[in-house]
């Protein structure tokens, strides 16, 4: 294991920050620890890196005990969300930073120095601005000059404090897919914390969902997404319906294809892309009216009410079978659940 | 429709800002008039009565062995308290900036109570404390050591009008600019010295020198505290601004205003560095923003 830690629990006078973590992550996996704001992650991860202790448990990086070594002995490299560059140096000073203040006899001599800060500000595309202060740099410039400061120091893990937190939509998106490529020609281990559910399912090998300062659910995107272990994650992570029932939704349970005789549960979830909409025939006792939709691009978002009842219902579909299905508002139509997830 | 309301706007700001004539040059002159008979009439009077008899019997005034020694002493009292203050204010602005701690915010109030309290009472307080009558008198005299009345009392006095400066220009600035920089250091491998020589440092050195400049100038020029604990003892205990007032006391007005000049030329060399600073952080400030 690259990084563990053991039974972690931190409090904030009566807050409970992190209640009893344990997590374990492999080496070169790129690690998203996900959750809303206040769940802690950004705690977890500041513990890992040593700069704010555990009230309990024990922090291990390539199965060394870390937990009463400072940050400055801990080998990693950390990313702030506000980049923390300096700010009286330039952009080469600031990526050499950990490299001069390394003790004399490690210290690599100025050439050196000079061809790696050089080699490094290459790789994030930004060695014509290395004679710049962090103050003439734009937002997406500073956090990849962060990275690069940070790589400098050849950390043997990655930790990166909401690292597109602070960043435009369309730098941010850019910038996902820059780190995810970079990640996979350095393989170094890497967490980074974000509370934006797409950009951990995109740019992340792993999710750790927490809330509340526990861990909900640990494993791959798909994992997650298929296979929510509870109502949170489930509903955290894209978009669901949510049905919470009792005796009268069996009848359209039933009709709409899922079968409630070994229900798991009282509480359903079904994802958008898992219900299937079709006209009905006019004389039908179809009980669903499509009230709107929306265009998200490739897909159509549609909404529908059931009878008596104020909540809506969505569906998606892709925009071609939408358009084949020829619907105005008002239509009744038919459903069918292809998928759900039982919860109590 | 936007570009009508933003140019009738501007017109309508620049209407307000051109005053009438009469006002402008009557608040000009009442300002010139005002610093003139306050700050430069006094100046030139310093300087006409210190060379009322002559340039000789200026410098021979200030080469009085007395002058000299309250000089000295006031040099003295400088070097010594300015570096006291300048490390006492840069840890209570580390403490107050960077840590939480139960009655930080009356260590703050603390901090400007010099500024708020007459020096004369700075003074009262040490005579209180190591007079013969005080809590630590008899102690202090048993073991023979000086203390009232002596250079040890001065520097007290002194320290105690000046520990705020350099604290309070720091604190500010230090919260101001957070915390995440000194941590991006660590995190790269600096030690707590390097972190704090390499990343604070730099960032505070303008606020620093500033308020350093201010302490000096505090230092040198401090009657009042001073004056309650020297004694006025001639060639020991006086310090410049305590030898103006002897001097001044005993009709010696060319040897007094002379040391007023001495003073005098010490406000301004202070104004001097104090604009070259705030110059030179400007221009930092371009430097870097140049974009």
């Amino acid at each position: 294991m690259s990084i563990s830690v053991n039974n972690i629990s931190k409090h904030f006078g009566a807050f409970t920050a992190l209640d009893n973590i344990s997590l374990d992550i492999p080496e070169g996996e790129l690690v998203a620890l996900l959750g809303p704001s206040g769940c802690g992650k950004t705690t977890l991860l500041r513990i890992i890196a040593g700069l704010e202790q555990a009230d309990q448990g024990d922090v291990f990086l390539k199965g060394d005990k870390v937990t009463d070594q400072p940050v400055k002995n801990r080998q990693i490299g950390f990313v702030f969300q506000h980049y923390a560059l300096f700010r009286h140096m330039t952009v080469f000073e600031n990526v050499a930073f950990g490299l001069r203040v390394k003790p004399r006899r490690e210290r690599l001599g100025e050439a050196i120095i000079r061809k790696k800060v050089h080699d490094l500000l290459s790789l994030v595309q930004l060695d014509w601005l290395h004679d710049r202060y962090p103050d003439q740099l734009s937002g997406g410039q500073r956090q990849r000059i962060a990275l690069a400061r940070a790589l400098a120091v050849e950390p043997s893990v990655l930790l990166l404090d909401e690292p597109f937190g602070a960043l435009d939509a369309s730098v941010r998106k850019d910038l996902r897919q820059w780190l995810r490529n970079l990640h996979h020609d350095l393989n170094v281990t890497s967490i980074f914390v974000t509370h934006d559910q797409e950009e951990a399912m995109e740019v992340a090998s792993q999710v750790v969902v927490l809330n509340h300062g526990r861990i909900e659910q640990q494993g791959s995107p798909s994992d997650i997404y298929d296979h929510p272990a509870n109502a949170f994650v489930s509903r955290f992570i894209g978009q669901t319906n949510v049905f919470d029932l009792d005796e009268q939704d069996n009848d359209w349970l039933q009709t709409a294809g899922l079968s409630t005789a070994h229900q798991k549960g009282k509480i359903v979830h079904v994802r958008p892309h898992d219900i299937v909409i079709e006209k009905s025939s006019a004389n039908s006792d179809a009980f669903v009216t499509l009230k709107d939709w929306q265009h998200l691009g490739s897909l159509i978002r549609v909404e529908l009410v059931k009878n008596g009842s104020a909540a809506s219902v969505y569906a998606e579909m892709p925009n071609d079978q939408f358009k084949r299905l020829h619907l105005n508002k008002g239509d009744k139509v038919d459903l069918r659940i292809r998928h759900a997830h039982w919860f109590h | 429709m936007n570009a009508i309301s933003a140019t009738s706007f501007l017109a309508s700001k620049k209407l307000t800002l051109s005053d009438p004539d009469w006002v402008r040059y009557a608040l000009i002159i009442a300002t010139l008039g005002v610093i003139g008979l306050f700050l430069v009439l006094p100046l030139l009077t310093v300087l006409i009565e210190a060379f009322a008899k002559g340039w000789s019997a200026y410098s021979a005034s200030l080469t009085h062995p007395d002058a000299l020694a309250a000089m000295r002493l006031t040099l003295l009292v400088a070097v010594v308290t300015v570096p006291l203050t300048t490390v006492f204010g840069v840890s209570a602005a580390w403490a107050i900036a960077r840590f939480d701690f139960r009655g930080k915010s009356l260590l703050i109030t603390l901090i400007d109570l010099p500024f708020s309290v007459s020096p004369v009472i700075a003074g009262l307080i040490y005579v209180l404390i190591f007079g013969a009558q005080g809590w630590l008198g008899p102690w202090v005299s048993e073991h023979d050591i000086k203390i009232l009345f002596a250079v040890p009392g001065i520097i007290l006095a002194t320290l105690f009008v000046t520990f705020p400066f350099v604290a309070r220009e720091l604190i500010p600035l230090m919260q101001e600019i957070g915390h995440e920089e000194e941590e991006a250091a660590l995190s790269l491998g600096a030690s707590g010295w390097q972190t704090f020589f390499k990343v604070t440092m730099p960032n505070v050195k303008w606020g620093l020198l500033n308020g350093v400049l201010l302490c000096n100038a505090r230092a040198m020029g401090e009657f009042g505290a001073v004056s309650v604990v020297s004694g006025h003892i001639r060639g020991l205990t006086n310090t410049l601004p305590l030898h103006i007032e002897v001097s001044y006391n005993e009709y010696d007005f060319v040897g007094s205003f002379a040391g007023a000049s001495i003073l005098a030329a010490l406000a301004v060399v202070t104004l001097v560095f104090k604009t070259v600073l705030e110059w030179k952080q400007n221009q930092d400030k371009r430097l870097k923003a140049k974009g």
